[in-house]
Order: C-alpha cells, then sequence, then structure tokens
C-alpha cells in the first residue's frame, strides 16, 4: 500500500464533497481496492469510506413492491434479508466466504463490474434501477464492459432497485479457482416476458441473451431453450475454459436456471 | 481394547492445543530488537539482460539502511545443489551457477534483483520504485521440448543447451528392453503430463537474520523442514560460516510440503545482510511471491510404454521423461526425476526389463525440486496409468490385471537397483476392494446416471522408497550429504525427558508420537516426555524432515539413544538394589529384580543419577543422557491400493469425488489417528492435483497462476469423506520400530486413482477416451469428451 488518508463521513453529501478532492476514491466493503492496494495497483490520495452512511444501508419494499437495496448493504445481509427476492438473496449468499459477505457491499461490485461478478447478472436481468447521489440509471444503460460503467467520477450507487419477478433463478458455474462464476446465468420471469443475463462469459461484461429471452418469454420451460446455442465469438478464453466451452455453458446453464425457477 | 497410550495409541495431538489457540511460535512472530526489513525487487520477465542497475537515488529514500545488488555478492558462494547426478554417458550434470542476487541475467519470473533494507517494510517498497533498473528483455524458453532445440535460446550462456543431463536407467537394459518390447504380443503406450504445482504451504517463507559481534555469532530464524542442513549448505557453501558461529531455527512451521527442505537466497540474504550492517534483517514472503520464488513441483512430461506377453504378464516397460529444472537448480532438483523416480518404476510388478530414460531441462522459471512425494508420484501416475489403459485395451479387468503382475515374494530385488524388504500386495487390494465396496460400484452407477451423471471407479497400486535413505548408497548416488538421523536422550533428574531429534515436526505431529515410542519403551507416561526439534544450538545432528523418513530414521535413532539409556539406566538399579544387572527388568516405569520382590521406580534411578551419593562411579558416570546417530540400511517400502468414484456432469464436465479409499501397508503403526491424518491429507493433494490444480506459464514464461484468483486449491468441499485403513502390516525388517513412513502415500497414491475414474467415467458415457491430463478441470473434461 501507499501512504492515503480516510475519512469516514455519516452523509452521502459529505461523501460526495470528500470525493470531489483530486485522486479521492469510495471505499465500500474494500473486498476489491484493499487487495488492490495492498498490490500496489492502485494510489488514491483519499479513501472515502462509506461504511458509516446509515442511509445507503438495508433493505426495503417500496409501494409499488420493488426491493430496494441501499449502495452500502453488505451481501451478508441481502442474503440474510433479501427474502423478497428469493433468488437475490441466494446469489449473494454464495458470494465468496463469510468474510467477504460481511464486508463487501451491492454498490462495491456493481460500481466495480467484474466481468465475472454475480451482482451484475441479477441488475441487468431484473432490470433494476441503479440509482446515485445524482441520477437514476436504467440496468440496460449502467453496465458499459468490463470493469466499465455509466458511473461518473465521485458519483456514488445509493440504492439499486429491483422489480421482484414472478419466477427467478440464479445459475453459477464457479471457476475452479476464484470461484467467481466461470459462467453465471440469470434467469427472471416477468408478467411482461422473461429477462436473461449472463455473466462470466463475455469480454464485453455482463450482457442479455436475447434469443434465450425471446424463447422464454413465448414458452418458460427448458425445452423452450432446445436448439439455441449462444455464440462463442467474443467470450473469454483463458486457463478456465475456451471461448467455445463458455458459450456452451450458457446454454447449460440457462436450461437448468430456468428448470430450478420452476 | 485400543490402547490408550504408548506405540498403537491415538493419542491427540499435543501440539495442536498451541496452533489451534494461535500461540504457536513461527518464524513471523520472532521480532528482534532493532530489526530492519528487506524487499526484494525482483524480476517481471523471465529472461533479460540487465544493463544498467542504478540504486543512487533509492539509497537517499527515507528509512533506507543499504541496497544490495548481484555486485555486493561477488565472491559469495552461489546457492548449492544437493545432489549431482551423472548422466548415461558418465557425465556429470551441468551445473550452472545460482547467485543469490541476479549477476548480469534475469532467469525467471520472481528472480531476485536486488534486495533493499529500510527501517520499514514501506519504505523498502518505495525505494524499490526508486531502483533505476533496465532490462533488456531476451527470448524466453518455457516448453521442454522447445528448450532442447538446437536453436533455442539458452537460460544459461555458458552451458552448451539447456540440458542438465540425459539419464539413464538402468542404462545395461537398455537394448534387452528395447528388443522386448518389440517382440511383445501387446504393448500399451502413453504420453502425459504430470503437472507442475505449486506448494502453497499454509504459512509462506520467512527469513530473520540476526548477527552478534561480540561473539561474531550469525542467527538465522527460518521456515525449514531442515535447519541443519540450511547451516550446512549456507555456512559452508554460500556464506563461509562455520558450524560453531552459525545457529539455525526453525521453529513452529506452517507445512512445508517439500519446498521447505531447500535452502533459498533469502535465508542467505538476511543471514549476510545482518552480519553486513550488524542489525537483524527479516524478509516475510507475501503469497504472491511465494508463487514465483517457492520451488515449484513435479512438471514432467513422459512417454511410457508397457509390455506384455499373451498372457497379460508385464515384460518390459519402457519410459522417456522430460523434467523440467527451471532456471536454477534447486538443492535437490536432480535427485528428483532420477533416483526418486526411476527406481520405483517397477511398482508392485514383476517387470523383468525396465529402462527409464529421463532428460533434465532448463526453462526460465521457478526452480522445481520435491513436493510431497517427489519422483514418486510421478512415477505412480505413468505406471498406474498405463497399467489401467493397458487393461481397457485388452479386455480384462484392471484389478484382475494388477494381481496377475503382482510381486508376492519377499525379498524382491527389482530391476531397478532397489530390493524391496517386504510387503504383501494381494491383501492391500483385498482390503481395498472390502472398504471401496468395488462389488456395489454397477449399482451405485446405476443410480448416477439416473440423475443423468457419468460414474467412473478408478483403481491402483503404489509402492514408495521412504526411510531416506542409507548414506553409503546415496553417496554412490550422488547426494553430498548422508541421510542418517540423530537423536539425543535427555533424561532429567526427576525422570522426565527432552528427546532433541533431528526430524523437524511441521504438521507431522512427530511432538505426540515421538513420545510415545519412548514411553512405551520406558513404561512412563507419555506426557513425561517432550520433544525438542527445530534448532541446531539444542539438536546435535539432523537431517530433516522430507521422504517420509522421520519415524523410519528419526524415530530409530531415538529408539537407539532409548535402549543406551535403559542400559544405563540398568546398571544403576542394579547398584541401587543390589543385584546383577542381567537379572533387572524394566517394566511400567519399574526396575524389578527376576524372582524377587525388590523394585526401584524410574524416578529413583534418574535421581541417583544426578545425585550419584549411592552409585557406581566406578563403573559408570553420572548423568543420564545419550545420543545415537541411526543410519538406515535400505529403504522402507509403504504400498497400497487406492480406489477412487467420480461422478461426473457430462453437460459441464464437473467431475466430482464421490468415494475414496485407500488401504496402505506402513508397516507397524505407531499412532493410527495421526497415520490417517497424514493419509487425508495426502489424499487431498493428490486430488488437488488430480482435478484442479494446475501452474500455467504464458509463452513469455509470465506466470498466469500466479494467485489464488487462478491456481485452484482444493477446499474441504472439494473432498469427500475418506475411507482409509492401515491394518495390513508386513513390519519394516531392517529396522527397530518396524515402521515404513506414511507422510507421501496420500499424494503419492491417489492421483492415478482419480485420473482412471475419470477415463472410466467417459468411456461409460461412449466417450472414445483414454486419456486426460491433470488437472481435469471442467473445461479439460468437456472437451476432451466433445473433442
Ligand atoms: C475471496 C473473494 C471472493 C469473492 N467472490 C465473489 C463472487 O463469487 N462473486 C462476486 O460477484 N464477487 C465476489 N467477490 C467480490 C466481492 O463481491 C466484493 O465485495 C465486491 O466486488 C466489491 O465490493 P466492496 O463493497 O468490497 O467494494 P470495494 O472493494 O470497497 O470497492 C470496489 C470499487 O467500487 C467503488 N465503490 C465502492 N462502493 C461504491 C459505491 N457505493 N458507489 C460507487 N462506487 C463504489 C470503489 O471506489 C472501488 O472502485 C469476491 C471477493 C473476494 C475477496
Amino acid at each position: 500500500m501507499y501512504n492515503f488518508d480516510v475519512v469516514t463521513p455519516k452523509t452521502v453529501a459529505d461523501a460526495v464533497a470528500a470525493l470531489g478532492e483530486e485522486d479521492a476514491q469510495a471505499l465500500g466493503g474494500g473486498q476489491t481496492l484493499i487487495p488492490t492496494l495492498k498490490q500496489r495497483l492502485a494510489s488514491p490520495s483519499k479513501l472515502v469510506s462509506l461504511t458509516g452512511i446509515d442511509e445507503i444501508k438495508g433493505i426495503r419494499t417500496d409501494e409499488s413492491g420493488t426491493l430496494c437495496i441501499g449502495g452500502g448493504t453488505t451481501h451478508g445481509t441481502i442474503a440474510g434479508e433479501g427474502s423478497a427476492y428469493p433468488a437475490l438473496a441466494a446469489l449473494a449468499g454464495n458470494i465468496g466466504d463469510p468474510a467477504v459477505r460481511n464486508r463487501g457491499t451491492i454498490g462495491g461490485s456493481l460500481a466495480n463490474n467484474d466481468p465475472s461478478a454475480c451482482y451484475p447478472a441479477a441488475v441487468l436481468a431484473s432490470g433494476a434501477t441503479i440509482v446515485t447521489n445524482t441520477r437514476e440509471i436504467a440496468a440496460d444503460d449502467y453496465f458499459q464492459g468490463m470493469f466499465t460503467t455509466a458511473l461518473e467520477e465521485a458519483e456514488i450507487i445509493t440504492e439499486v432497485r429491483f422489480p421482484v419477478p414472478e419466477k427467478a433463478y440464479y445459475q453459477k458455474f464457479e471457476q475452479p479457482a476464484s470461484r467467481f462464476s466461470l459462467v453465471g446465468v440469470f434467469v427472471a420471469k416477468y408478467a411482461d416476458g422473461v429477462r436473461v443475463a449472463v455473466t462470466g462469459a463475455s469480454n464485453d461484461g455482463v450482457f442479455r441473451w436475447t434469443e434465450a429471452e425471446t424463447a422464454l418469454s413465448s414458452n418458460f420451460s427448458a425445452d423452450a431453450l432446445d436448439g439455441l446455442a449462444a455464440s462463442a465469438d467474443d467470450m473469454i478464453a483463458d486457463m478456465h475454459g475456451s471461448a467455445a466451452y463458455r458459450a456452451h455453458l450458457i446454454g447449460v446453464l440457462t436450461k437448468r436456471a430456468v428448470a430450478a425457477a420452476g | 481394547m485400543p490402547k490408550d497410550h504408548g506405540i498403537g495409541a491415538s493419542s491427540k495431538r499435543r501440539e495442536d492445543v498451541r496452533f489451534l489457540t494461535g500461540t504457536g511460535n513461527y518464524t513471523d512472530d520472532i521480532n528482534a530488537r532493532g530489526q530492519a526489513y528487506v524487499h526484494f525487487l525482483r524480476s517481471d520477465v523471465a529472461h533479460g539482460r540487465i544493463t544498467n542497475i542504478d540504486t543512487t537515488a533509492a539509497s537517499e529514500m527515507p528509512g533506507v539502511v543499504r541496497i544490495f545488488t548481484g555486485a555486493d555478492f561477488e565472491g559469495i558462494g552461489s546457492i548449492p545443489c544437493g545432489w549431482q547426478v551423472t548422466d548415461r554417458f558418465g557425465e556429470v550434470m551441468h551445473e550452472p551457477p545460482h547467485p543469490v542476487l541476479a549477476q548480469g541475467k534475469v532467469r525467471h519470473v520472481g528472480d531476485p534483483i536486488a534486495a533493499i533494507v529500510a527501517d520499514t517494510l514501506a519504505e523498502a517498497r518505495d525505494a524499490a520504485e526508486a531502483i533505476e533498473l533496465d532490462i533488456e528483455e531476451l527470448p524466453a524458453v518455457v516448453n521442454m521440448k522447445d528448450a532442447l532445440k538446437d536453436d533455442a535460446p539458452k537460460v544459461h550462456d555458458d552451458l552448451p543447451g539447456n540440458l542438465c543431463y540425459d539419464w539413464g536407467f538402468v542404462e545395461e537394459n537398455r537394448e534387452a528392453v528395447d528388443k522386448a518390447i518389440k517382440e511383445a504380443a501387446h504393448v500399451t503406450t502413453l504420453e502425459l503430463v504430470n503437472n507442475r504445482l505449486i506448494a502453497n504451504p499454509m504459512e509462506p517463507r520467512v527469513a530473520l537474520g540476526e548477527y552478534n559481534r561480540a561473539n561474531d555469532e550469525s542467527t538465522l530464524y527460518t521456515t525449514s523442514q531442515n535447519p541443519h542442513v540450511i547451516r550446512l549448505l549456507m555456512g559452508a557453501f554460500v556464506l563461509g560460516i562455520p558450524e560453531h558461529k552459525l545457529r539455525v531455527v526453525a521453529p513452529d512451521v506452517g507445512g512445508g510440503f517439500g519446498t521447505k527442505i531447500f535452502h533459498y537466497a533469502e535465508e542467505a540474504f538476511c543471514t549476510f545482510a545482518a552480519r553486513q550492517l550488524a542489525r537483524p534483517v527479516k524478509w516475510t514472503s507475501t503469497r504472491s511471491e511465494a508463487f514465483m520464488s517457492d520451488a515449484h513441483g513435479r512438471d514432467h512430461v513422459t512417454k511410457i510404454e508397457l509390455a506384455l506377453d499373451k498372457d497379460n504378464n508385464f515384460v518390459a516397460l519402457r519410459t522417456d521423461t522430460l523434467a523440467n529444472m527451471g532456471a536454477y537448480l534447486s538443492t535437490f532438483a536432480p535427485s528428483v526425476p532420477t533416483w526418486l523416480h526411476g527406481t520405483l518404476m517397477a511398482g508392485n510388478y514383476k517387470t523383468p526389463l525396465i529402462y527409464v530414460n529421463v532428460k533434465a531441462v532448463f526453462t526460465n522459471t521457478v526452480p522445481v525440486d520435491a513436493y510431497r512425494g517427489a519422483g514418486r508420484p510421478e512415477a505412480t501416475y505413468q505406471l498406474e496409468r498405463v497399467v489401467d489403459k493397458a487393461a481397457r485395451e485388452l479386455g480384462v479387468d484392471p484389478i484382475a490385471l494388477r494381481r496377475q503382475n503382482f510381486i508376492t515374494e519377499f525379498p524382491y530385488q527389482t530391476p531397478v537397483a532397489v530390493e524391496y524388504d517386504t510387503g504383501d500386495y494381494p491383501a492391500t487390494m483385498d482390503k481395498l476392494e472390502e472398504i471401496a465396496d468395488i462389488a456395489g460400484f454397477a449399482a451405485r452407477r446405476k443410480e448416477s446416471e439416473a440423475k443423468g451423471r457419468l460414474r467412473g471407479l478408478g483403481v491402483n497400486c503404489y509402492i514408495e522408497a521412504c526411510g531416506i535413505a542409507p548414506s553409503n548408497l546415496v553417496g554412490q548416488l550422488g547426494a553430498r550429504a548422508g541421510l542418517y538421523e540423530s537423536a539425543t536422550v535427555r533424561v532429567n533428574a526427576t525422570g522426565s525427558i527432552s528427546v532433541m531429534t533431528g526430524s523437524h515436526s511441521h504438521g507431522q505431529g512427530h511432538e505426540t508420537a515421538f513420545p510415545q515410542v519412548v514411553a512405551e519403551m520406558l513404561g512412563i507416561p507419555e506426557d513425561q516426555i517432550d520433544i525438542v526439534h527445530g534448532d541446531t544450538a539444542r539438536v546435535p545432528m539432523g537431517m530433516g524432515t522430507y521422504g517420509s523418513r522421520s519415524l523410519a530414521v528419526g524415530g530409530s535413532a531415538m529408539v537407539r539413544a532409548t535402549e543406551k539409556i535403559i542400559n544405563k539406566a540398568k546398571k544403576i538399579a542394579s547398584h541401587l538394589m543390589e543385584a546383577s544387572e542381567a537379572d533387572i527388568e524394566l517394566k511400567d516405569g519399574q526396575f524389578t529384580v527376576a524372582g524377587t520382590d525388590k523394585s526401584v521406580a524410574w524416578g529413583d534411578v534418574t535421581l541417583a543419577a544426578y545425585v550419584p551419593h549411592n552409585y557406581p562411579l566406578e563403573d559408570i558416570e553420572p548423568g543420564l543422557e545419550e545420543t545415537a546417530f541411526y543410519d538406515p540400511s535400505n529403504f522402507t517400502y509403504p504400498s497400497g491400493a487406492y480406489a477412487c468414484e467420480v461422478e461426473l456432469d457430462p453437460e459441464t464436465g464437473r467431475v466430482t469425488i464421490e468415494r475414496f479409499s485407500a488401504a496402505d501397508d506402513f508397516g507397524n503403526i505407531i499412532n493410527p489417528m495421526i497415520v490417517s491424518g497424514q493419509v487425508h491429507g495426502g489424499i487431498a493433494q493428490g486430488v488437488g492435483q488430480a482435478l484442479m490444480e494446475g501452474c500455467v506459464y504464458d509463452e513469455n514464461g509470465q506466470l498466469l497462476s500466479a494467485s489464488y484468483m487462478d491456481y485452484a486449491m482444493p477446499r474441504a468441499d472439494d473432498v469427500p469423506f475418506y475411507s482409509v485403513d492401515h491394518s495390513c502390516v508386513t513390519p519394516c525388517t531392517h529396522n527397530p520400530l518396524g515402521v515404513k513412513g506414511c507422510g507421501e502415500a496420500g499424494a503419492i497414491g491417489s492421483p492415478p486413482a482419480v485420473i482412471n475414474a475419470v477415463v472410466d467415467a467417459m468411456q461409460s458415457g461412449g466417450h472414445d477416451v483414454t486419456h486426460i491430463d491433470m488437472p481435469a478441470s471442467p473445461s479439460r473434461v468437456w472437451a476432451a469428451m466433445n473433442g
């Protein structure tokens, strides 16, 4: 690590002000950022810890039934208190280990947008809305490729709003070493159609598998996917799997997710 | 009733109390007053020429004590290699120098270039970034076949090429083997890779050097499996410090698995710098550094051919192996693919003709050396895979084919130099069939298939050579050290005992098992006995812990010393009871005179030894302390049979281990619980190798699997509950305890069982796959089935 200052503001407004300084950076649960700092791969002058801001923590259901999760809510809290959206709670409960889940936050995960992270699949498949200190961003506009999002400098994710689907399931196939998703598929069925989001697989980060969405929207069963294959173009190829393998897994996992969603 | 103390009892591991309550004393827990910290600037390229290194500005940085580079080590010795292999043509191997800090060239990612000593670690790291360093990158050799090409870049400019040696064993058998293979009724051929591994002990390496100006003594605290060996190698060969001025301490060590046997540059550096600076210097490896500086394991590429006659008897075996040495020769590296591998190629079978060829190759990768099993897993894996493949080709039952070819008479002289003293391979196979419920497999396969899964069964045998090793023999084979062990049994006045042993314990449970032996011999409680190890100032001599040698060799030394104690104590007792020495018996801590009711307690005898008022001073000295050195007359040969059952998800290629059974013959057992634990851990590592672990370099020599994000270690939920049995006992015939060693068996015996099972599962699904290389990761299995 290099030397840095830390501040722990109590409000979003104070945090935003602190982030206005040159080379200041937000710190969520630190589960991604702290290892990066330890490796000296980043050198912020000031860390603005969001852990003291109560207004961005916690889970509530608004009057329209939307599940609203504060950006500073930990995976552990979502796993334990997110029962209104079981597939999402299960996803959170399967991230890392208890230490990671008790520190890491949904806001941090979404801001980071790791191509193998789990939440991006849930957010995109749910058509969720990402709320920041300045605006609301639709999931379809938010994810812009690996480690890239619509967030501006010093913009803080304060809340994520999930319309709760009729049925949903997240099928994760773990990369053997990191246990992040080698491929993860989140299927969510709403009254007006089905959304399928895939993480871990593409060089462009999380994406929607629209052919599968069309097929499943007219017939929500695993059989509806017969004959459909995701393209291996632009899939990640590394020591854990070829592009063809990842493309193949998308098909397998989507079917399993649909079957498990019931 | 199982025993509750002494030999054969499952005494609870006393060392676990401190390990599990956070009160262990590991090297990093030791801090010397005024210590400075060193950070190593390491190469980020695999191969390059250092064209400029300027530390002027960096030396001015806050807190910097001094920055060392290769130039500071001119005239200082090279990190030595402890074993010299002679090749097929009678020439000795190529042995390039291994500088403490790079001189002129860097040869692997992680090669240390400069060492920055500063008041704090952060200051040392800051200064490292201020060093001006120019490296002209050179093409790297990573793949062994490429490295042996005529036009390959040379890792060491002064050598003729990248070949370290070309070893043939037994060279005289070469033509006869060729002929037998040519004429055989059936030949099964298999090409395979024994994947490169990174040991990853839980505790990374640490070194703390100290220097005492008052008496010119150096002390090194280090994470080592063998502090005396480090004292010898570093003192005599690198730094020129005589033994009486050099103390090496290896306190609690958090796992070694082989990779902490070797003498490393960082140890020499901290000892050297502490002297230069007259200030303690400490280095603690980060996990990232461990990946690129701890010696790696395995990394063999092999072609094996097994010839059978028309009745399926094995008639000849021929193997060709390329063995990766990495960029420099680590301490025991040359011995691993040769004497620890070629000598085991007979396995459990009476194959009359065997020829093993090994070419050791330098590459621009981290040095490769012994890792749990060292050579013997490589031998076992290829042999048990080719036997399995032969059975499938011939359409015979793999177990029956093995049984048919078992060695059944002992002692057995193999065609590869070693003589097995005892064993009963049919017995361990019988036991395995029972505990693995082989008969029930077909039904379990049906159940799996009903769930859409393939199920495979893999069985194999193994033999290993442990209890390393007869010194005169290994001397002839190129070892530059003896491989005896020493023990001092110090009986204190009140009867309590300290046993100083050269066998270091870093997870093996010696502190519990060794006292069980002494307690049994003397008939006193185990808790009266403590083990002292890991400190050259407290233990007379030691060759350390590896090669499953501790109990067989170190334990035997302890038995010999305890026998001397008993002899002397009987003399004292005979004096106290005014009886003839020949009539004295020792039982349950009491000395008695045969045929009388006279007795004197252990504690009275020991007290007399130290308060010799009524004592045969004219015949014997006061005190009760004895030392013995034990040099084994042969290796020991543990053996066994293993079975693995896997389930394979054909859609994803994911393999899960459903059952794993191990029937081992370890000779006599001192502590069954500890033995089971050793087998459990070994199997976990073997399963890790077979399914998960793989060290991957790209073609430029960049380490891709450089962290736990990409290097897959097995976790608790990756392994099943094992069924292990060690009730088949053929005691070793040549050591006093009749023990054989159990530390490596699990890691040796399990990889072929897993891969045999995976191949079986794939074939049961109609896939024409005859082999898959380790690790059989989901993507590889899927590719194999869909390739
Ligand atoms: C061992 C381990 C296993 C893991 N396994 C998984 C897994 O299986 N699946 C998975 O999805 N993830 C996994 N993770 C990642 C984990 O979910 C992290 O917690 C998460 O990616 C980052 O969240 P954080 O709160 O820790 O963010 P930090 O590390 O604090 O920050 C990450 C980035 O987000 C920014 N940031 C943080 N909070 C906000 C905010 N509210 N608004 C705007 N920017 C913000 C920071 O400035 C930084 O750039 C794992 C991590 C570890 C260490």
